[in-house]
């Protein structure tokens, strides 16, 4: 006699069961297929890796699964029998659990608003005493009386999990759930999952960062181009072959980009950041202090850290768009630059590529043409006398195109039709081609596919070689590791020293993400 | 207390019980994310449909009850029209206002000049009677004390109901309410709806108890005020119902000096209450921190559902 | 099955323009809807609304002295709306700029000369642009709200102009009517088409269009003004100070509502009334969008509002019909307009339900 006859009121699911099977799901946007005919199936106690590149489809697919979508065919199967997830309610009746990329959260609430607002049930001492059962339990401590503005990046992410806990979850599903934390918090991270996985937990991580899926997964579907490409068994994988799986033949030659370390040796310093202190402009904003820093010609300087931490501040504190009332902190050679505007500073030959492409560093509803125009007005002379010079901006645009490979319709296509790519390529060739000698970039790939992430660092790495000073402020440390020359870390408002970052490793980069101003025994500057 | 003091009181209470009204409406728009300007349109339309209702039934009370539907249909069509179709909600509201001006002129033009007999007075044997606090608590009519009911009710509402967190939850981000399976639009509908039958609410008030009678555009700007003291409010219910009453004083305020006969022109003194209201708007905008961290963030934003 | 709305890739262009046709369409079909709710004869109420009063000479005429200060302010207003300035309160401005300039006249008076017209002129932008500036000065210094504080400052802007017309600005031998001297000849705008109203206004409104169309497409001033609507942070990012922006796009739109307002007094009015406007500054903010917030489509919409102006004074007379009627149809069009609007970033589709897999819809 089995154990479903004696205790009939038991759920048809056992250990050998699989929890959830998703067969032929395909989805498609205009113009794209984002899933086509994807079959997965994810078994209880078992963490399990969704690997693909940004576009490969797989939020589509969580979101599918988690009733925010509709797929246009296929079916999904729990526990055995044939479901319809038409909402997230219903996907959390069911046992699925979901903590987004983004997060789900309402800054002017409390934490235990937020997480009843997650649940759909009151926000009464009951739950707040739940809350800090779970908490506890897992290590992830949370104050519920608080509002969530006033929280890092990690305490919010916990507010997530805690939220998803809360409802004892048979499937739990984590969309990059490290891209915003320290390496101290992603190995925490990984403690409470194997701890989830061990109670009988399933989870899908999604992610595209092959160490980590090694470290923590033990099965890995890999997606491209919306297809299954492959399952495999991370452990026994190289990086290199998970690499390869994900991408392609469109994976990038490792040795493309290896990093010659070039010495700063007589070489002269660009930009100067002198002991700067910028209190926070507002609540939600980071105050900076003792922010000393130098450019030097011919290298990239890389700022590791997990966003909120100061980035945006000082991106605009060094672009002039926060400029500084006082003298002495920020020199380009022999000009002091604290006061100038953004114009000015531009036009001494300081550029800049902000974080956010969509209404930062383009403007989504006008045209390629005045996108060029945008920066360009200044050192390009597209702007003569208060009068906009429409056709040099046109030729203008037509070269970033044809140099940077953007693929459009021509100058005339607006900024925001473009793909998240080939708008960075726009982006950071508009900037590279007006030939600064600094550049300050920010997230240069956040968001974009490999080929156009490719593309970016090697014309980055050529500006540099042409004698510029650039400075990549990123929280993807591999992508620092494998493009900076030196490289420090921003963590609460203040700046660590520089390291060669051929002599660091990622512990080490994550000692200076945490907090730590210097390594012991390693020769640094500022 | 001279019975002149009780007067002016109680005709402050008369001033002030419609800019709660049209305040406490569009303080909940708000709270839910959305920028309702057309709230001077709705008190129009609310006026002119409330006195008609009561002058052709006879009834107070069926005028009442129209104004509030009259407000909730005019405000239909912004919500159809700004969660639906997503068009401006600036524009929408403007388009509102101007569109209620003008109807409510066209429907009242058999009305003007004509007197109907006004909201009746409460009266509870006994209380009433009694010296000073008879007048000044018990003598008033069946709207103010709902205006105090409403602003209670909506305190309540927004700080301890389910519902009420969610309608929080959706002003402060659409996009993760969506996320977590709330549906944005309908809580908004719900919101604008509200706030169009209070806006009739304050028109119906303007026209059956403040002066009983209809006059093409009554209502005097009080929708741009009621929308300065929902700022002025830091979006709180209390502070609302203090800022309606301090703007009603200063209303009867201006018209009892001008009473006096001082040299002062009347219109100079006709401007106190909108030169107050600028004034009220910089001392509270001057704090940019505090109306950031009060603003339900994503007032204004359309709300487009990507996922 | 059901309509869905699809979003668009990229903005439609052709929509952008076909909308407000559109608008127009539904709003005279809406329009006869309520004529025969009223109970009248819907063919002769439209041919008494849309087409007697433009079917004379004179009728013409009349269209283009009410279209020009609509066509000049709603020029002004869009390059604002373009940048993401609310100004609504161009009635206000209008206003002082027609104290201004008139005050300029009055305190002139008798004296005539060419001189004279000029600095009403100048006085009138001026006044104009004193009014908008209270309301740059409250956001950019205090964040105040411009729409707000610009909306307050109409009221107050049309109790100041009774005052000035029942006070220091009344015609002394006036009977104490609320009224300014007429005045003196030199004062007054040449008139252009004779035994009509047509005043240099109309032709001064084209060319404001014309000079708003260049400056939006080709100045970086007018660049940047767009930048500021579309994308603030990319404004900033460029270099473009906000905080001037808000000033040059409110000066804009104040000193063009006052010039507006000096050329009411001083051409169709010829003094000071307690009321020199019917409601042109809000009309303008119509004419705005409905011209796409361009110069060359606002010249198309002023001319419209302005038809709705002419119609509803003629259906009063003709009709018996309430001037009111000419707000119905202002505010019906901007209705019908932001509805059609939607087909600019998106589509209509049928969508029949045919999923395994279904989503929620909100």
């Amino acid at each position: 006699m089995t154990a479903e006859a004696i205790h009939p009121g038991i759920a048809p699911g056992s250990l050998d069961q699989p929890l959830a099977e998703l067969a032929g799901i395909s989805k498609a946007y205009p113009g794209v297929l984002a899933n086509d005919a994807i079959d997965l199936v994810v078994e209880p106690g078992r963490i399990h890796a969704l690997l693909g590149e940004n576009g490969a489809g797989k939020s589509t697919l969580v979101k599918i699964l988690y009733g925010l979508l509709s797929a246009d065919s296929g079916t999904l199967r729990w526990q055995g029998a044939d479901v319809t997830i038409d909402s997230p309610n219903t996907a959390r009746r069911l046992g699925i659990a979901m903590v987004f990329q983004h997060f789900s959260l309402f800054d002017s609430l409390t934490v235990l608003e937020n997480i009843a607002l997650g649940m759909g049930v009151d926000a009464d001492t009951d739950l707040a005493t739940r809350i800090e059962d779970v908490s506890t339990r897992y290590g992830l401590p949370l104050d519920a009386s608080r509002s969530v503005f006033e929280l890092s990046v990690g305490e919010r992410q916990r507010i997530e999990i805690v939220r998803c806990l809360l409802q004892d979850p048979k499937l739990l599903v984590m969309d990059e759930p490290t891209s915003v934390l320290t390496p101290a918090e992603v190995e925490q991270l990984f403690v409470t999952l194997r701890r989830l996985a061990s109670e009988g937990v399933a989870i899908l991580y999604i992610s595209h960062k092959l160490e980590e899926i090694r470290v923590l997964c033990d099965t890995a579907t890999i997606l491209r181009s919306g297809r299954v490409v492959a399952t495999a068994s991370p452990a026994d994988e190289s990086a290199a072959s998970l690499a390869t799986l994900m991408m392609g033949e469109n994976a990038p030659n490792g040795s493309s980009l290896a990093v010659s370390a070039p010495s700063s040796q007589g070489r002269s310093s660009l930009l100067r950041v002198n002991d700067l202190e910028v209190p926070a402009s507002s609540s939600d904003a980071q105050s900076l202090s003792g922010i000393t820093l130098s450019l030097v010609a011919g290298t990239i300087t890389g700022i590791a850290g997990v966003a909120g931490n100061g980035q945006d501040e000082l991106l605009a504190v060094l672009t002039g768009e926060l400029t500084l009332s006082g003298l002495g902190k920020i020199r380009m050679g022999d000009t002091d630059v604290g006061e100038l505007g953004v114009a000015q500073r531009r036009r001494l030959g300081l550029s800049a590529v902000p974080e956010e492409r969509l209404g930062h560093g383009a403007v989504p509803n006008m045209s390629l043409s005045e996108n060029a125009a945008l920066t360009g007005f200044t050192r390009r002379g597209l702007a003569r006398g208060g009068w906009l010079r429409t056709g040099a901006a046109r030729h203008f645009a037509q070269e970033i195109i044809d140099r940077f490979d953007v693929r459009c319709d021509g100058p005339q296509s607006l900024a925001g039709s473009l793909s998240g790519g080939n708008l960075q390529k726009f982006v950071v060739g508009r900037e590279v081609l007006q030939a600064p000698s600094v550049l300050v970039v920010s997230q240069p790939t956040w968001g974009v596919d490999a080929g156009a992430a490719a593309a970016i660092h090697a014309a980055l790495r050529e500006l540099a070689n042409t004698g510029s000073a650039v400075l990549v402020i990123s929280q993807d440390l591999d992508e620092l590791m494998q493009l900076t020359d030196w490289l420090g870390a921003l963590c609460a408002g203040r700046l660590s020293r520089f390291y060669p970052t051929a002599s660091l490793d990622v512990q080490q980069v994550g000692l200076l993400m945490g907090g730590a101003n210097a390594l012991e025994g390693m020769e640094s500057r500022a | 207390m001279s019975d002149a003091l009780i007067l002016s009181i109680l005709t402050i209470v008369t001033a002030s019980t419609p800019l709660v009204f049209a305040g406490i409406g569009e303080l909940v728009v708000e709270r839910s994310g959305v920028l309702n300007l057309g709230v001077e349109g709705m008190i129009l339309v609310g006026a002119v449909s409330g006195f008609a209702l009561a002058n052709l039934s006879g009834s107070a009370t069926i005028g009442v009850v129209g104004a509030c539907v009259a407000g909730a249909v005019l405000a239909s069509l912004f919500a159809f029209l700004t969660l639906n179709l997503k068009s401006s909600q600036v524009a929408t509201g403007l388009a509102l206002t101007i569109f209620g001006a003008g109807v409510s002129a066209l429907m009242g033009q058999s009305y003007v000049g004509i007197a109907v007999g006004g909201l009746p007075k409460m009266n509870m044997p006994g209380l009433t009677d009694l010296p000073v606090i008879g007048p000044l608590l018990f003598g008033h009519d069946a709207l103010v004390y709902l205006s105090f009911a409403l602003v209670a009710s909506v305190t309540w509402f927004l700080r301890r109901s389910r519902a009420g967190l969610v309608l929080r939850a959706v002003g402060d981000s659409h996009d993760s309410a969506h996320a977590l399976g709330y549906r944005v639009i309908r809580v908004r509908w719900g919101a604008i709806l509200f706030g169009g039958a209070c806006s009739g609410l304050a028109g119906a008030y303007l026209s059956l108890a403040y002066t009983p009678m209809w006059a093409e555009n009554m209502s005097a700007g009080r929708g741009w005020i009621a929308l300065a003291l929902v700022v002025f409010a830091v979006w709180q219910p209390g502070r609302l119902l203090l800022g309606a009453y301090i703007f009603g004083g200063i209303s009867i305020l201006q018209l009892h000096i001008q009473a006096l006969g001082l040299s002062v022109p009347s219109q100079l003194m006709s401007m106190l209450p909108y030169v107050v209201t600028i004034i009220v708007l910089v001392v509270i905008s001057r704090d940019s921190a505090r109306i950031r961290r009060n603003a339900p963030a994503s007032i204004g934003k359309p709300f487009h559902p990507t996922a | 099955m059901s309509v869905i709305l699809e979003r668009r890739p990229t903005p439609s262009g052709l929509m952008g323009w076909l909308a407000p046709v559109l608008a127009l369409v539904m709003t005279v079909a809406a329009s006869v809807l309520l004529f025969l709710l009223l109970g009248l004869p819907a063919g002769a109420a439209l041919h008494a609304f849309f087409i007697e009063p433009v079917s004379s000479r004179y009728g013409l005429a009349e269209l283009a002295v009410k279209a020009a200060p609509l066509i000049m302010i709603g020029v002004a207003l869009s390059i604002g709306f373009r940048a993401q300035v609310f100004n609504i309160g161009a009635e206000g401005q209008l206003i002082l700029g027609g104290i201004a300039g008139g005050a300029v006249a009055l305190a002139l008076y008798p004296v005539n000369g060419w001189f004279v017209l000029p600095l009403m002129a100048l006085a009138g932008i001026a006044g104009g642009m004193g009014w908008a500036a209270i309301p740059a000065l409250l956001k950019t210094r205090f964040g105040a709200n411009e729409i707000l504080t610009s909306l307050m400052l109409t009221y107050v802007a049309v109790l100041l102009l009774s005052y000035m017309v029942t006070g220091p600005l009344r015609d002394p031998d006036g009977f104490n009517f609320p009224e300014s001297r007429l005045f003196q000849s030199s004062a007054l705008l040449p008139r252009i088409l004779s035994g009509t109203r047509l005043h240099i206004g109309f032709p001064i409104a084209i060319a404001i269009a014309l000079i708003g169309w260049v400056f939006l497409s080709r100045t970086l001033l007018g660049f940047a003004l767009r930048i500021n609507g579309e994308a603030p942070r990319a404004a900033r990012f460029a270099g473009f100070n906000s905080g001037r922006l808000v000033w040059v796009a409110l000066l804009i739109g104040g000193g063009v509502s006052g010039l507006a307002g000096l050329f009411e007094v001083a051409g169709p009015i010829g003094q000071l009334l307690p009321n020199i406007s019917p409601g042109y500054g809000f009309t303008a903010i119509i004419v705005a969008f409905l011209g796409r917030l361009h110069p060359v489509g606002v010249v198309f919409a002023g001319l419209v509002m302005a038809l709705s102006y002419l119609g509803g004074e003629a259906a009063q007379i003709t009709m018996n019909l309430p001037v009111a009627v000419t707000g119905v149809f202002q505010g019906m069009l901007l209705f019908f307009l932001l509805a059609a609007d939607v087909l600019i970033n998106y589509r209509l589709r049928w969508s029949g339900k045919t999923r395994s897999i279904t989503s929620s819809q909100p």
